[in-house]
């Protein structure tokens, strides 16, 4: 069975370019980068080369870069380390209601230490309002973190506006652009952002490896404590294959941006119109036009999210949705809520988004069995009998 | 994740869909945790004689509905009011523990289908099997 990968979001295949890049790091060029002999030597210039390349990818400088192990620890070290390192100053941070779980939980964390969160609400697209943030800004507020785009509905958000805020204020900005650095453009001066995590395996790298950017000056606590690697900021012996497939991904990403996003875009826009127009009762969530070239996320009414995924599952298609029923946590999507979504459209969603490997014809397979999954599901469901005829 | 017992009865659900004037309805479940199930009985001198489905909820919610509508068709009202959520469960080779509350919900939805029935057709078994039916016997855990 051919199968059709429609689940960028949540992992990306690594490209086979990067394997390439990766594979001498981990037999003949294996050295510990710490060590003076060539062998370390040989690794401390890859990593070197690599933190270059990601940061030419987002316009930053190349000693601002901290590798980390991934996405969430980059959000982990963000909020807490910008919390500790600022505790004399205040102990205030705005975040938004639809960030990801490693900003929320982080939040919830630092909440529980004494620090004050601020939720700000999202309107029925998912956009943060700038003027909330600067609504909610006190004389207490250290940080204000807020995502770049969503990973669910794909919401983009004003960054930029938001870092004037910020600046202006003279709080530190956050940003997480798991979902954006390689995708979109991200240029970490124009977004005005002090602190920006980015994950490898989002955009054609390797996981467990990730970024957070962190702009020259920004007071920042360590998280990992041992040896000085990372200028002292980022302790453990670094992952060097993972790093150099990491560089070699941003590279990579860099290199066709604004012609992928085009292909992505015509694609993302024939899923959604075919879909919205094949079946009836179906609403695209998240901003029709300020959205991740790759994303698609649809509510279906009368009909759960986790039966549709596994009825696609049986036929080759991946997707995923925002239901409780696969979330292992039995609560519909936060985010889903937070648009203003009921409980049942939410537990009623399905998220594709595609990447560098999606074709026109996944596209069309996917609409032309889907309706037919949600024929077979809307027959057996309670729900139907509110359908209105026609 | 589910085995292949779940994926059969999830793939191809048994007794789905609507039955004309039913003995008895149960109604289960609620749009926040995501499973909706309605069951439908008929019933013929204290037997089971069909049942239907129709749910709104993920795979196991399908797949409990499906099997325990199975496992009802032919029983005394006794005998169905006894099988519990552990049964529904085993009877599919085992569910997830997260997933266990689908198979409660099925039991739950097949007690208040009898229940039902028992209100519409008050018997002289009426007393001792709302006794059975008041009986919890279902685990939240494997």
């Amino acid at each position: 069975m051919q199968r059709i990968y429609l689940d960028y979001a949540a992992t990306t295949p690594t490209d086979p370019n990067v394997v390439q890049a990766m594979l001498p790091y981990f037999h003949d060029a294996f050295g510990n980068p710490s060590a003076i002999y060539s062998y370390g030597q040989e690794a401390k210039n890859a990593l070197e080369e690599a933190r270059g390349k990601v940061a030419r990818l987002i316009g930053a400088r190349d000693e601002e870069i901290i590798f980390t192990s991934g996405g969430t620890e980059a959000d982990n070290f963000a909020l807490k380390g910008a919390a500790y390192a600022n505790q004399k100053k205040g102990n205030h941070i705005i975040t938004s209601a639809i960030e990801h779980h490693a900003v929320l939980e982080s939040c919830k964390f630092l909440g529980k230490m004494g620090y004050k969160i601020t939720y700000l609400p999202v309107d029925k697209y998912g956009l943060v309002d700038p003027d909330s943030v600067k609504k909610a800004i006190t004389d207490k507020t250290i940080l204000i973190s807020v995502m770049h785009a969503n990973n669910e509905i794909g919401t983009i958000q004003p960054i930029s506006e938001i870092g004037k805020i910020a600046k202006e204020a003279g709080i530190l900005f956050h940003s997480d652009a798991v979902q954006t650095a390689g995708h979109i453009p991200v240029n970490v001066n124009e977004l005005g952002v002090d602190l920006l995590s980015m994950s490898g395996h989002k955009l054609y790298g390797p996981k467990g490896v990730g970024v957070l950017y962190t702009r020259k000056g920004s007071k920042l606590t360590p998280f990992m404590h041992g040896g000085g690697q990372e200028r002292g900021r980022r302790a453990s012996t670094e992952n060097v294959p993972g790093i150099v497939g990491l560089g070699q991904a941003a590279e990579l990403a860099g290199q066709d941006l604004e012609g992928e996003t085009q292909r992505l875009i015509g694609l993302r826009d024939k899923l959604i119109s075919g879909i919205v127009q094949k079946v009836d009762r179906t609403h695209l969530n998240g901003h029709p036009v300020k959205r991740l070239p790759n994303n698609v996320n649809i509510s279906v009414e009368f009909v759960e999210g986790e039966s549709m995924c596994l009825n696609m599952d049986i036929v080759g298609i991946c997707a995923s949705t925002g239901s409780a029923c696969s979330s292992g946590s039995l609560e519909a999507s936060h985010v889903l809520l937070a648009i203003g979504l009921e409980h049942v459209q939410a537990h009623g969603s399905l998220r594709f988004t595609l990447g560098k490997w999606t074709t026109e014809e996944e596209v069309e397979k996917v609409l032309e069995i889907l309706p037919r999954i949600i024929g077979k599901l809307r027959a057996m469901s309670p729900l139907t009998k509110n359908l209105s005829p026609g | 994740m589910y085995s292949e017992k779940v994926m059969d009865h999830f793939n191809n659900p048994r007794n789905t869909g609507d039955m004309e004037n039913p003995d008895g309805i149960g109604h289960v479940g609620n749009p926040v945790c995501g499973d909706i199930m309605e069951l439908y009985i008929k019933v013929k001198d204290d037997i089971i004689t069909d049942a239907k489905f129709k749910t709104f909820g993920c795979g196991a919610a399908i797949a409990t509905s499906s099997m325990v509508t199975e496992m009802v068709k032919g029983k005394s009202l006794a005998d169905a009011l006894k099988i519990s959520n552990k049964a529904v469960a085993e009877a599919l080779g085992g569910l997830p523990a997260i997933k266990m509350h689908c198979s409660v919900l099925a039991e739950e939805a097949l007690s208040s289908a009898i229940d039902d029935y028992l209100k519409k057709n008050p018997t002289r078994n009426t007393d001792a099997l709302r006794k059975l039916h008041k009986t919890p016997h279902h685990e939240e855990t494997e």
